[in-house]
């Protein structure tokens, strides 16, 4: 398997002044590794430059024993060189080209394309393959630029910051699919991304950054927290239904997206009706609070 | 009796400056809308110069340039046998410098128009510029090309300074429409310039009217 290593640096000329990107990095093969940071911290020049898109002023990247950039020797290997899949925040999808034109595009000269029609199965395409990009929405479009990326099979996928425009319920999906070709296509995946909850769902490390600098790195729980979360929980929810089950009642109350099923006795459920908001709480463990350290 | 060279010459040669220009511009406008080399801001001002100069001025330098007098011309007739003052393929070469900025500039702000990310999703699919250029850049900026295809076209016909100064007025090979028609008036046979005067009214007419409705329904219809 394949070891990525690089070493970065870049003047960039941000909205604040100039501020010089940084950065040291090794990626074990396989891992989904994600950076955060404020807008305007260099994440998206990370991806770019790791894409060839962008050239450091100074640095080297190596795939296992390939180099991809040495600027000590002025080496720089064009994008089309080198084995990537890019998903870029506009999804960048051609507008000329139908669902499915866009992928087999991505086909290379001679390569078998029954993985266009894998890609169309597992991001559940079927039904948009003769559609034009401007008709899909959002998560559509998404999808499609996550599939095209893939047609390569490539060893590094980069996604920047993927699932920023659309809606909740649609990221939690799509995290699932990216999730599921990670694993399925053994990639190395990097993902810029600005969201704890998408992190620590996800990535496997976390690349935190400030002004250029990698500032903390390491597995999400322990990154973001100091140490392992344990305690009193407790959230507000609306009531969905109550159902009898033999001498006890079943509450299912709808927290955020997700429906958590609450045991309560007859007297409990007196006063309670569909469509109340209520407070779910677990009395067990003290209740802890921990500053999200960055 | 009506004289139909004339007309003729001037469809001729708006035909073969399109398609020329069509050639040159493509690259060209690629070039402008992604090089960072400094000189391009050089060469911006060149192609846009025959835009603000008088077409005069213009067929004044092809005309001493042309000149089997002068090096250039002398050059091209001592080696290849070429005298291009006075004759059709020197009104070409006029036209194309003539009507360049009408070409370029059009399919320059359609290759600017469009998001650099397009591109760069093509570079990582592993394609190469060219594959680039003609799979995804140019159908995206149909609307363009077709609007450069028709500004050079409709331009050449109405050209008359250039033509005059370095084609002079040869029936049959470099009398263009619009020549004629200043010919006719001075010779007060009203009547045929009238003729000549409404066939280029009308076809410059009918040729624009063809074009707004085909990018109205483009940009209607595109993404369907």
């Amino acid at each position: 398997m394949d070891m990525i290593q690089f070493y970065l640096y870049k003047t960039l000329h941000a909205a604040n002044g100039e501020m010089a990107l940084d950065i040291s990095v090794e990626i074990e093969p396989g891992q989904l590794v994600a950076v955060y940071g404020a807008s305007g911290a260099g994440k998206t020049t990370i991806l770019r430059i790791l894409a060839g898109l962008t050239k450091p002023d100074k640095g080297s990247i190596n795939i296992d024993t390939n180099s991809w950039v040495d600027t000590e020797k002025g080496f720089h290997l064009p994008t089309q060189k080198r084995n990537i899949g890019m998903v870029f925040q506009d999804y960048a999808l051609f507008p000329n080209m139908t669902v499915e034109q866009n992928l087999n595009y991505a086909l290379e000269k001679g390569q078998d394309a029954t993985i266009v029609e894998e890609l169309i199965e597992i991001m559940e395409l079927r039904e948009l393959r003769r559609s034009k990009p401007s008709m899909l929405s959002g998560g559509q479009k998404q999808r499609v630029a996550l599939a095209r990326a893939l047609v390569r099979k490539p060893l590094l996928l980069l996604l920047d910051e993927p699932l920023s425009a659309l809606d909740s319920e649609m990221r939690i999906k799509l995290q699932d699919h990216i999730l599921e070709v990670h694993r399925r296509y053994k990639l190395t995946t990097i993902l810029v991304s600005h969201d704890l909850a998408e992190i620590y769902k996800m990535a496997d490390t976390v690349l935190v950054l400030e002004n250029g600098k990698i500032i903390k790195q390491g597995h999400p729980s322990n990154v973001f927290f100091n140490r392992q979360v344990s305690g009193k929980f407790q959230f507000t929810g609306e009531v969905v239904s109550i159902d009898k089950e033999d001498i006890i009642y079943i509450v299912s109350v709808l927290i955020g997206n997700n429906i958590v099923k609450v045991v309560a006795t007859e007297d409990d459920i007196k006063e309670l009706k569909q469509g109340d908001k209520v407070l779910v709480a677990s009395k067990a463990f003290n209740p802890l609070i921990r500053k999200i350290n960055l | 009796m009506i004289d139909w060279q004339p007309l003729w010459v001037t469809f001729k040669l708006a035909l073969i400056t399109t398609v020329i220009l069509l050639v040159i511009a493509i690259p060209l406008a690629y070039w402008l809308a992604y090089s960072t080399k400094r000189i391009k801001t050089i060469v911006e001002v060149l192609v846009t110069m025959p835009l603000v100069l008088p077409p005069s001025v213009l067929g004044f330098y092809l005309l001493l340039a042309f000149s089997p007098a002068s090096g250039l011309g002398k050059l091209l007739e001592h080696y290849f046998d070429i005298r291009l003052v006075f004759s059709f393929s020197g009104l070409v070469i006029g036209s194309v410098i003539y009507s360049l900025p009408f070409m370029v500039h059009p399919i320059l702000a359609g290759f600017s128009g469009l998001s650099p990310a397009l591109k760069e999703a093509s570079y990582s699919l592993g394609k190469t510029g060219r594959q680039t250029l003609f799979n995804v850049l140019l159908p995206n900026i149909k609307p363009s090309l077709l609007t450069g295809i028709v500004l050079a076209f409709a331009h050449t016909i109405g050209e008359f300074g250039v033509v005059l100064m370095i084609g002079g007025n040869i029936p049959g090979q470099t009398q263009v429409a619009s020549i004629a028609i200043y010919d006719e008036v001075e010779s007060l046979n009203y009547h045929n310039a009238n003729v000549y005067a409404l066939i280029l009214f009308l076809v410059s007419f009918c040729i624009l009217l063809a074009v707004y409705s085909f990018n109205r329904n483009y940009t209607k219809n595109k993404w369907i």
